[in-house]
């Protein structure tokens, strides 16, 4: 997994609620049996003019100039600002997989769906949960700023404006010492393979009925 | 010891450690399907990496297989490499799987509770949201991304954080032609898609306990529709009695110790929940949704909204989006709203209480005109073979409908089977998102009764008043 300490990344807004993971990347591109190479697909019905489907060639599809995405003053967008519920629907990894190869690292909103804001974490994506009206100044300050760029420590767990003004956000301790050491989880929890084992052993003495 | 809820019982006996709130949680059964899992079989492989426990992982392939004829295969090369991608993962680490052909095939969610895999006081993951339907046999289950797939087959354990827990109280008797589906829209209508954030739903109540297995498996599948990750249901003599001779279910000199464990399962008296929500049964009607989330939702007799009532910019901007996007004008009673197509199936109401409940109303009557399609898919090949058992299936043939093969179909219609662009649809499945059923398809998510009872309307129809 990449890790995440810093970034001072451009930001692009995408204002609406309860933005949903069969938006983020529809159904015809979970097809794919591997994880990466969902960028482009990100937001396919919204970025797109066309319908899309696997192994279309993107780079000659009509885009559509109003979403965020594609207008020029949000290329190579690396933050992500959104509304409440953000995420929700499906479990879907390919969701984050898809804004990680897109290019987003990080992720501005009220509030994410659960599963989602988990399998972020899992990524190497920072979900940041600020309050509404705070993350309203923000969207205020990026449609009317172009080159809108915040700056972003997870050490610290502030987010910066341009004009130094400092927001802190929570994150779980175990999470943000995954996410900035870029630790793999599986390898973390192997290390108690015995405690496993005995859990098991017990476990099974009560309910060997789980075991048939 | 403190009173304790259902939820603090599954939680804290699966805990195998725990570090500053952060546990090892142990998992008991592992329900894999093709779409979230090749990746996971594939990360196991590049590490050099085995299965814990191969006989806690069952699979099916559901989500990407064909509902009409399967003797040719699957036709799309993508779709049909994704299922052979989970057949030969499946061969190569030792699972389980319930593949195309055979009658146990189906839908996940419906396989698993159907074998006996899902079991009360399991812990039940899936790389698949609605894997919170399991919390009906008093389980704690709930969906993970592909990420945690592969943790849970290195390691049969998850990392998590305790959630918040919220008791969701349906108190008195459900109204003639209200079902289950209903109580689980009415929730999301007054909690809202995120109003269960954060926490896992205990639904309780006297309503609760008289719904059928099937009934709260519906209801606990959609908790996820209210942004809770699990939701469940108290064992009691409907559970332990559903459970029972089934394949996986506890051998018979197991059968006692299982009951009397599985009869401690509910919350205790004066157990302290961090939210309760009420709802009175009586005053649940027959629901509808008219928009693009499972929160935009009224009862049959309601309206449309009108945007222009709404206060809240950011709400108001949504009903707006959501009311083009669906092709509906404000204010428009629900039961004038036609309808191109019928879905009856899906993960929610694909059981064969749902197909009877479908069938009672269709029986004698035909699809309406404009009904261009009419489909019914069961959840599995065995609740097709119990309908037509049951003649179900003549029924809906000479009503007109489709009877199709088991699968996801089009709940998310990543098969064949899909909404053309500004199609509606009256659908018993979960989802009403954009292009959710097919781009530029229009969801209405409604009970089987009334997909049923729109189908033979070619509108949307109070079914109350076809059952008098």
């Amino acid at each position: 997994m990449h890790a995440f300490t810093q970034l001072n990344g451009l930001v692009v807004p995408l204002d609406r609620a309860n933005v949903d993971t069969d938006a983020i990347i529809p159904k015809q591109f979970l097809k794919s049996i591997k994880r990466a190479g969902f960028g482009p697909n990100a937001f396919d019905e919204w970025r797109y003019l066309d319908h899309g489907e696997p192994g279309m060639d993107n780079s000659k599809r009509p885009l559509n100039p109003d979403f965020p995405l594609n207008q020029a003053r949000y290329q190579g967008a690396s933050v992500l600002l959104a509304r409440e519920n953000f995420g929700c629907g499906s479990s879907r990894e390919h969701a984050p997989w898809a804004l990680l190869d897109f290019g987003f690292r990080a992720i501005i909103a009220p509030s994410y769906a659960d599963i989602f804001f988990n399998n972020c974490f899992k990524n190497g994506i920072l979900p940041i949960i600020l309050p509404a009206e705070i993350v309203d100044s923000l969207f205020k300050a990026v449609e009317s700023t172009e080159g809108y760029k915040l700056v972003i420590d997870l050490e610290t767990q502030t987010v910066v404006t341009p004009d130094s003004q400092s927001y802190a956000f929570e994150v779980d301790a175990f999470r943000k010492h995954c996410l900035l050491n870029g630790l793999d989880d599986i390898g973390l929890t192997l290390q108690h393979v015995d405690e496993i084992k005995a859990f098991e052993i017990k476990y099974k003495q009560a309910q060997p009925w789980l075991f048939n | 010891m403190s009173a304790r809820t259902l939820y603090d019982k599954l939680f804290d006996s699966h805990v195998v450690r725990e570090e500053n709130g952060t546990a090892l949680i142990y998992i008991d059964r592992h329900l894999v399907h093709e779409v979230t899992s090749p990746q996971a079989f594939e990360g196991l492989k590049l590490a050099g990496r085995r299965l814990w426990r191969i006989n806690s992982v069952l699979a099916v392939p559901d989500h990407n297989v064909p509902t009409t004829d399967r003797s040719h295969g699957i036709a799309d090369p993508i779709s049909r490499l994704q299922v052979e991608t989970l057949d030969q993962n499946c061969t190569d680490f030792g699972v389980t799987e319930f593949k195309m052909g055979d009658v146990r095939q189906g839908i996940v969610h419906v396989m698993g509770p159907e074998q006996g895999a899902t079991l009360p006081g399991m812990t039940v993951v899936c790389g698949d949201s609605h894997t919170s339907t399991h919390g009906a046999f008093g389980a704690l289950a709930h969906g993970i991304g592909t990420s945690e797939v592969e943790h849970v087959m290195a390691t049969q354990c998850l990392v998590q954080k305790k959630s918040k827990a919220m008791q969701v109280r349906v108190e008195g008797k459900l109204g003639h032609g209200v079902t289950a589906k209903d109580i689980a829209l009415a929730i999301i209508g007054k909690i809202g898609t995120a109003g269960g954030t954060g926490y896992a739903i205990e639904f309780a109540g006297s309503a609760i306990r008289s719904l059928s297995m099937e009934g709260r498996m519906t209801l606990c599948n959609m908790a996820i529709e209210a942004g809770a990750r699990a939701g469940m249901v108290a064992v009691d003599e409907t559970t332990i009695n559903y459970v029972k001779g089934r394949p996986y279910a506890p051998r018979p000199e197991q059968w006692d110790a299982a009951v009397a464990y599985w009869s401690t399962l509910h919350s205790d008296e004066g157990a302290r929940f961090d939210a309760v929500v009420e709802l009175k049964a009586e005053e649940i009607e027959p629901q509808v949704t008219w928009g693009t989330s499972p929160e935009m939702v009224t009862a049959i007799n309601g309206s449309v909204p009108d945007p222009a009532k709404e206060p809240d910019p950011t709400k108001r901007g949504g009903i707006e989006r959501a009311l083009q996007y669906m092709g509906l004008e404000a204010n428009t009673p629900i039961d004038q709203i036609n309808i191109d197509k019928v879905f009856i199936g899906s993960c929610t109401n694909s059981r064969i209480e749902d197909l009877r409940a479908a069938a009672a109303v269709a029986k004698g009557k035909h699809v309406a005109a404009n009904v261009k399609l009419a489909m019914v898919v069961p959840g599995s090949g065995l609740v097709k073979a119990q309908a037509e058992q049951e003649g179900l299936d003549k029924i809906f043939k000479e009503a007109g409908f489709e009877w199709r093969e088991p699968g996801c179909s089009m709940c998310l219609a990543m098969n064949a089977d899909r909404l053309e662009p500004g199609e509606r649809c009256a659908s018993t499945s979960n989802r009403n998102f954009e292009g959710r059923q097919g781009p530029g398809g229009r969801t209405h998510l409604v009970s089987p009764e009334m997909a049923a009872a729109a189908a033979v309307a070619g509108h949307f129809v109070d079914v109350r008043l076809l059952l008098n």
